[in-house]
């Protein structure tokens, strides 16, 4: 392999940075990448804010006991809303289950995006017809499907792409690696974003990998890198953008390590206190991708009081509508369980069936 | 007609379904150019090329997670996994994904895969090699688990496999790859979960699967000079599960004898003989006993012979189905008085 191939496949020195903390801009992008027009960013931050509220409601709804559990991701809305606005229509995205405001941002109902998290046993949405896989439970075993995918789009001549989302404790699970390898060795339109939130749970980055940055990890398998401040909805957009073309385009995988924080717990039953202290979430609150945006949108001139009050008042429509639809107590048929084990149920399954209807019948009696 | 090997039935399976239907796609460890370790893709690559039968990198994770998302996108992915025992990496994806996906979409998404898994032991492989493997399929509720005999039900229940709308975990007794019988490869599209009656009889019922039908066969066949008309089932399909074709054959003979080649605790046959007892309680004249392998990992090549249950361990189990009045001593040890 020549320097300057390996020279194309190594992430910068640095994570890729578009917007400084305080939402000035940093002048030069680096090559390769194209700064994010004006409307572009406008249209993030409005998601942006009616994410954010759409969190802080299921947040809310787990506190009432209308979910069962709900893994925040406050604070990583710039990797959830840049995930979202690079997907052309017929692009797919495989999500984990902290990417619920990538899925509401991609169009999904609010409502089936909680439908597992609130205690059913489906994700709640056709897959096919927004063209989003189930958020996934077991960590990085979708990287795999994600490829899979990509593959499968590549032989029927689509250009479309697959984003596979991660997080940083799942880089360790054998499924992330052996996903790279396979998308690289088969040229599969597939880019895969870390979300580097600093924790697997409990557990710090510190003592999950010993690598420079998780970007790193995409060379030993042939596959471009990149590492991007995470919180830089402007480079987020920036690297992911073309981190989507060029799959689209036959380039082949890529690989994006996003520097971000979750700033909840892992979820409402975890106490983040036993393993970080508050000095540390308090730093990166001053790096909230919201206000980063917002604040640079101002100083250029593009956003006023109107048009943040007008997507605030759409977070809120959004939220009221969630909290009165998940409020009604969903009707759940227990006899719909052995509805899609098989295609068609096995006659012991049938039989099973039966005696479930008995005992149901028998209680109602 | 021409004698056909288990293996040639199985390769002209895989070529009649890449033929047929330019949706289906081979691909594993070894399975191009070399034509797999079995040689069941055999040419394959050859006549198909490197798009519908590929090479993929030594990750059996990998193979079966990369070819969900190829079902996903409207394939029909036929993966290798080598060897029993290579394929627990995999396990992962078979038990949370390919098992699970049409029920967590309501049937949104289906996984219409097939994984084939040479297993099971008598070939005088190293460690490894030759595990019996089915259980920890047959206990995860969504897969289909099936497994041949015979080189005609190989042919026919892999096409079958490959058309099913479900995944089927495809599971090839590694020692039977080289019999051969004198038979027509047909395809007559007959669902999965069907067992056969391999032969009548009228005093017993030998039920068998997989490496362990020849074994049954056999001992029937011997029996039958002692005077003992047994019948062998050769369930084929173990998800679903034939109670039917199994039940009407005990009730006939009232008496009852599930081989497996499998360790026996927990095992297959120990689901297949309780179903038996639930069935059947009024027409058995006997316990049912189950013949299998030892409690122990699979041994070494020198050994396993003593291990795997063959016509004299069948043989002595039929002997114990109570056909004087005397009282089973083996499990009267024990009892107090």
């Amino acid at each position: 392999m020549s320097d300057s191939v390996v020279q194309d496949l190594l992430p910068s020195p640095t994570p890729v940075r578009l917007l400084a903390e305080d939402g000035t801009t940093v002048e030069g992008c680096p090559t390769g990448y194209e700064r994010p027009t004006v409307p572009q960013l406008l249209a993030a931050h409005r998601k942006m804010v009616i994410g954010r509220r759409f969190d802080a409601q299921a947040t809310a709804l787990t506190k009432q006991g209308r979910l069962a559990v709900y893994p925040s991701s406050h604070g990583q809305e710039a990797c959830q809303i840049a995930a979202a606005e690079v997907l052309g229509p017929g692009d797919w995205l495989f999500p984990t289950y902290r990417d619920s405001v990538a899925l509401v941002a991609r169009g999904v109902d609010p409502v089936e995006v909680l439908t597992l998290l609130r205690g059913d046993w489906h994700c709640g949405y056709d897959p096919k017809a927004v063209r989003v896989a189930p958020q996934c439970t077991p960590l990085a075993t979708q990287v795999l499907h994600a490829t899979g995918l990509a593959s499968a789009m590549r032989r029927k001549g689509e250009n479309t792409a697959v984003l596979a989302l991660i997080g940083d404790g799942a880089t360790s699970e054998g499924d992330f690696h052996e996903a790279l390898n396979f998308a690289a060795v088969f040229n599969a339109p597939v880019v895969f974003l870390v979300q580097n939130n600093g924790y697997a749970i409990s557990v710090p980055l510190s003592k999950q990998s010993a690598a420079p940055s998780l970007a790193y990890k995409g060379i030993g398998y042939g596959v471009r890198s990149e590492q991007v401040d995470g919180n830089d909805t402007a480079a987020m957009l920036a690297v992911l953008g073309t981190a989507m073309d060029r799959a689209r385009s036959g380039g082949g995988p890529f690989l994006v390590e996003a520097h971000t924080y979750r700033l909840e717990a892992h979820t409402n039953a975890d106490d983040a206190t036993r393993y970080r202290d508050q000095e540390e979430v308090r730093g990166w609150l001053a790096a909230d991708p919201l206000p980063r945006l917002e604040k640079h949108l101002r100083d250029v001139g593009a956003l006023t009081d109107e048009d943040v009050r007008a997507a605030q008042e759409e977070g809120e429509r959004l939220a009221a509508d969630l909290r009165q639809r998940m409020n009604a107590d969903p009707h759940l048929d227990p006899m719909s369980l052995f509805d899609h084990v098989y295609a068609v149920p096995t006659p012991q399954l049938a039989e099973q069936r039966d005696l479930l209807a008995t005992e149901l019948k028998a209680q109602e009696g | 007609m021409a004698a056909t090997s288990m293996a040639q039935a199985l390769n002209a399976a895989l070529r009649d379904a890449l033929s047929e239907n330019e949706r289906v796609l081979v691909f594993g460890e070894d399975v191009g150019q070399l034509g797999g370790v079995f040689r069941i893709t055999d040419g394959l690559t050859a006549q198909f090329g490197e798009q519908r039968c590929f090479d993929t990198p030594l990750a059996e994770a990998g193979i079966v997670g990369y070819a969900v998302g190829l079902a996903m996108g409207g394939f029909l992915p036929v993966v290798e996994m080598q060897f029993d025992a290579f394929a627990y990496p995999a396990f992962e994806q078979i038990a949370s994904h390919v098992a699970k996906i049409r029920n967590r979409t309501r049937g949104a998404l289906s996984i219409p895969m097939v994984i084939r898994v040479p297993y099971a032991g008598g070939i005088g492989g190293v460690e490894h090699h030759c595990d019996s493997s089915e259980v920890y399929y047959v206990a995860t509720p969504g897969l289909k688990v099936v497994t041949p005999a015979t080189p005609a039900d190989a042919y026919t229940l892999l096409r079958a496999a490959i058309d099913d709308p479900d995944p089927v975990v495809f599971m090839e007794p590694k020692k039977l790859y080289w019999s051969k019988e004198d038979t027509e490869l047909r395809y007559d599209s007959e669902p999965l979960g069907r067992a056969a009656i391999r032969r009548s009889g009228k005093d017993a019922t030998l039920i068998a699967y997989g490496p362990s039908v020849p074994v049954a066969m056999q001992a029937a066949k011997v029996a039958a000079e002692d005077g003992l008309d047994l019948e062998v089932v050769d369930l084929r399909s173990l998800v679903p599960f034939d109670d039917e074709t199994v039940t009407a054959s005990v009730r006939r003979t009232g008496r009852c004898v599930v081989v497996q080649e499998a360790q026996g605790f927990a095992g297959f046959g120990a689901e297949v003989a309780a179903r038996v007892q639930e069935r059947c309680f009024h027409s058995l004249s006997a316990p049912v006993i189950r013949v299998g392998g030892f409690d122990i990992p699979y041994p070494p090549p020198m050994l396993e012979h003593s291990h795997l249950p063959g016509v004299d361990r069948v043989l002595d189990a039929v002997d114990r189905l109570q056909f004087s009045d005397e009282p089973d001593g083996r499990y009267l040890t024990g009892v107090r008085a």
